[in-house]
């Protein structure tokens, strides 16, 4: 069956005021960045209170719809047969013929639910419900109708053509990337931090990046791994600026003079206060992270503390509460998994004590801090200068 | 300057036979199955170029069969005579520091097939011991697969001494030998050697990547692998890679062009080298360092440094080495070959693999000395506890 454009169901944005057109506008613009490489051309637009995509020309459907599949803010996709108004004896036919192909076992019930925003056809929408009710129960002498939970929710919308579609296909939820201000993800090459950027840019919030790299003691392909990793993410979250963050002398200027069960909280606190620098430059309004309590020693309730007193802006951990199988399935279903798994060292674990701190005490991190005072703002300085920036698409 | 030690990885082909592999893939494309002309020249590069490799080996042109590389003449030689001769008895001997594309082969024969395979261990030289070899030999043993140089350390096996042992034994067994470092580096003949079965790699000695073949002496029995059109006598189905198969005759002529002099310079490298090294403190060099080690491969332990972190720090500076075995870097375990020769935890995972080619100059092997010199007692400092 041909189809020849997309209903865009959406969620939220409906409940929203005033602003509304703002999200609208969001959900359009999401839509043509994620059709951008789809083979075929469309027209992505909106239309009395609703969003449309017609394709205008020969176009893949499976790869449409699994592009619009990944545009956060959209609830359900209604694949749309779009019919010429010839009179209502031509639409009982058309009725017919797209039942005949979508439902050739026609043993369902179903329903119809005819709109009418072309006021001047002939029938209104009671009397389209009932007619072609009616011409389906004579085509097809095994369906039933069903009023209150019917199998088949046939969809007649009346305007300048006819618009038929009875299936809707879910869309991820959520709100459209860009509605919801900025954020900065501290991104590593684990499972978790891409599932955490997924989940914050699923409320509509646009994404930044930064990772930590440590060479020579992290390589070439641990970093291009967290490229691949962003660019993965960005399919669903559109671009993403990634700051790439040379963290080697940092991470032995802390190895040489703070105690070595310290290392990695004492790391994690520079990582925050670096990120949260490219976070303001930005105009970014919080921080992203992957933790969830308990997962690792720098993840207890003592260490979150002690990690997030270093920000201002707030520090948003949306796997917070999730174990990790929940999270590994997050991460298998969003593609990032495969990715994350592969194994490459990243710069948290190449100097790692073989006892870290479970506990840590703010003040006591803080004193051992002291013992950095003499270089650290320079070196602080000296990576934030020389980080890279990558926009990943 | 980009230095490239990793030699025993791959190596860069040689502009000749970039020149030829384009031009037979451009313009003398032909299929040599088809009847026409165009064939006709197709097969004519073929033929040409068996003729090569079997002058330098001093073999028959038809005991050569090309293959996509020393991993697929090594699954050919082992699972092909497995096959074929599994009447005769159903056990393989081979080495435990073999290539991985002998040794899990070796590892579905026995866990699919139904094979027993034993396992040679090596002394601290990585060389096998004659007299466990002729411990393992036995009454249903077919064949015996043995490398001839050790890919991660450069051991060089007792090839000819084997294969007297096990023809005294039986002359039916068969003698496989996986030639993929070896080739271009010795003269060797597999007939006076008593080779029955060689695998060689073509992008290892400047060819092209995806060509290599396996020598099949012509009493030996063995059955295909992979069926179809029956091209390369019914034992290897497939169109023929023209281009590859004339790239590595090419190459393999290159390379053994004053083979002797180039393995010299080589040698006397290596010695320059490896002395350069041992002025560092708690540097081990693996195996043996004299004419009895391969002219090209330099495996060398530095205590207290991961070899990952090393071969970053050497990338820094464009110099290019491996970890261990190159292979290695899919599956980051610690390298099978030096475990098995006994070498101390503190240089297992501290070990990193220099290998030369014949354009290795000592320029860049001072470059390499020096640049180590600086950053090792660096990266010593910084250490996991």
């Amino acid at each position: 069956m041909k189809i020849h454009s997309f209903l865009i169901k959406y969620g939220e944005i409906g409940l929203k005021g005033k602003n509304r057109y703002l999200f609208e506008d969001a959900l359009v613009r999401q839509i043509r960045f994620a059709l951008k490489d789809v083979d075929g051309e469309f027209d992505v637009h909106k239309a009395s209170g609703r969003v449309y995509v017609d394709c205008t020309s020969e176009y893949d459907y499976d790869e449409t719809v699994e592009s619009l599949q990944r545009v956060f803010g959209i609830v359900g996709i209604c694949p749309v047969v779009r019919v010429e108004d010839q009179g209502f004896e031509k639409l009982c036919e058309e009725v017919v013929s797209y039942m005949k192909e979508k439902y050739p076992e026609g043993n369902q019930t179903f329903k119809v639910e005819a709109r009418r925003s072309k006021k001047s056809y002939p029938l209104n929408s009671m009397e389209l419900n009932c007619e072609l009710g009616g011409v389906i129960l004579d085509a097809f002498p095994n369906m039933k109708v069903d009023v209150h939970h019917p199998q088949i929710k046939l969809n007649v919308e009346v305007r300048e053509e006819i618009y038929l579609y009875s299936e809707i296909i879910p869309g991820p939820g959520g709100m459209p990337v860009g509605t919801n201000g900025k954020a900065e993800l501290l991104l590593s090459g684990g499972i978790d931090s891409p599932v955490a950027g997924y989940m914050i840019a699923k409320r509509g919030v646009t994404l930044h990046a930064t990772y930590f790299h440590a060479p020579p003691y992290t390589s070439e392909r641990a970093k291009q791994k967290v490229v691949d990793l962003a660019r993965i993410l960005s399919r669903y979250t559109g671009p993403i600026q990634l700051h790439i963050v040379n963290f080697t002398d940092i991470q032995l200027y802390i190895y040489e003079k703070c105690p070595h069960d310290e290392l990695t909280i004492i790391m994690r606190r520079y990582m925050m206060k670096i990120a949260e620098y490219f976070a303001k430059e930005n105009g970014c309004l919080g921080l992203i992270t992957g933790e969830s309590i308990g997962q690792v020693a720098s993840q207890t309730m003592q260490s979150l503390a002690v990690t997030n007193a270093v920000c201002t802006l707030p520090v948003y951990r949306p796997l917070i509460g999730m174990d990790k199988r929940e999270i590994v399935d997050i991460s298998e279903k969003i593609d990032t998994y495969e990715t994350s798994i592969l194994p490459f060292e990243d710069c948290c674990t190449i100097f790692v004590a073989k006892h870290p701190v479970t506990k840590p005490n703010l003040e006591r991190i803080e004193i051992s801090e002291r013992n950095l005072s003499e270089k650290i703002d320079e070196l602080m300085k000296t990576a934030i200068e020389t980080a890279e920036v990558i926009k990943v698409k | 300057m980009e230095i490239y030690l990793d030699n025993s990885a791959t190596t860069r082909c040689y502009k000749e036979v970039g020149e030829l592999v384009y031009k037979v893939m451009c313009e003398d494309f032909g299929n040599p199955s088809s009847m026409h002309l165009k064939g006709v020249e197709a097969e004519h590069y073929i033929r040409e170029a068996k003729e090569t490799l079997a002058k330098i080996m001093k073999v028959n042109a038809k005991e050569i069969l090309f293959t996509s590389g020393g991993t697929e003449s090594d699954n050919m030689a082992l699972i092909g005579c497995a096959r074929a001769n599994k009447r005769k008895g159903k056990h393989l001997i081979t080495t435990s520091i073999e290539h991985s594309a002998v040794l899990n082969t070796m590892k579905y024969l026995e866990e699919e097939e139904g094979f027993e395979v034993t396992y040679l261990p090596v002394d601290k030289t990585g060389r096998i011991r004659m007299d466990d070899l002729k411990n393992a030999l036995r009454p249903d043993t077919i064949l015996v697969s043995i490398m001839y140089v050790n890919n991660e350390m450069g051991a060089v096996q007792p090839i000819e001494e084997a294969s007297k042992i096990i023809k005294a034994y039986d002359s039916s067994i068969l003698l496989h030998v996986d030639a993929v470092q070896g080739f271009g580096k010795y003269h060797i003949y597999p007939k006076r050697q008593g080779i029955d079965l060689m695998s060689v790699s073509g992008h290892k000695l400047h060819g092209p990547k995806g060509t290599g073949f396996l020598y099949i002496n012509e009493k030996v029995k063995i059955k295909p692998i992979i069926f179809g059109g029956g091209q390369q006598r019914d034992l290897r189905s497939g169109t023929e890679n023209t281009p590859g198969d004339a790239g590595i005759a090419l190459a393999a002529k290159m390379t053994y062009d004053h083979l002797d002099e180039k393995i010299a310079k080589m040698r006397e490298l290596k010695t320059y080298f490896i002395e350069g090294l041992l002025k560092i403190d708690n540097v081990v060099i693996h195996g043996l360092t004299d004419e009895n080690s391969a002219p090209h491969i330099i495996s060398a332990g530095f205590a207290g440094v991961r070899s990952e972190v090393l071969l970053h720090t050497l990338e820094e500076k464009q110099i290019y080495v491996s970890a261990g075995s190159a292979c290695s870097s899919n599956h980051p375990a610690v390298s099978g070959t030096l475990r098995e020769i006994g070498t101390p935890s503190e240089y297992l995972k501290s070990t990193i693999r220099f290998s030369m080619s014949e354009f290795t100059t000592k320029e860049e092997i001072d470059y390499t000395l020096d640049t180590l010199y600086n950053c090792i007692p660096m990266l010593r400092k910084f250490t996991r506890h």
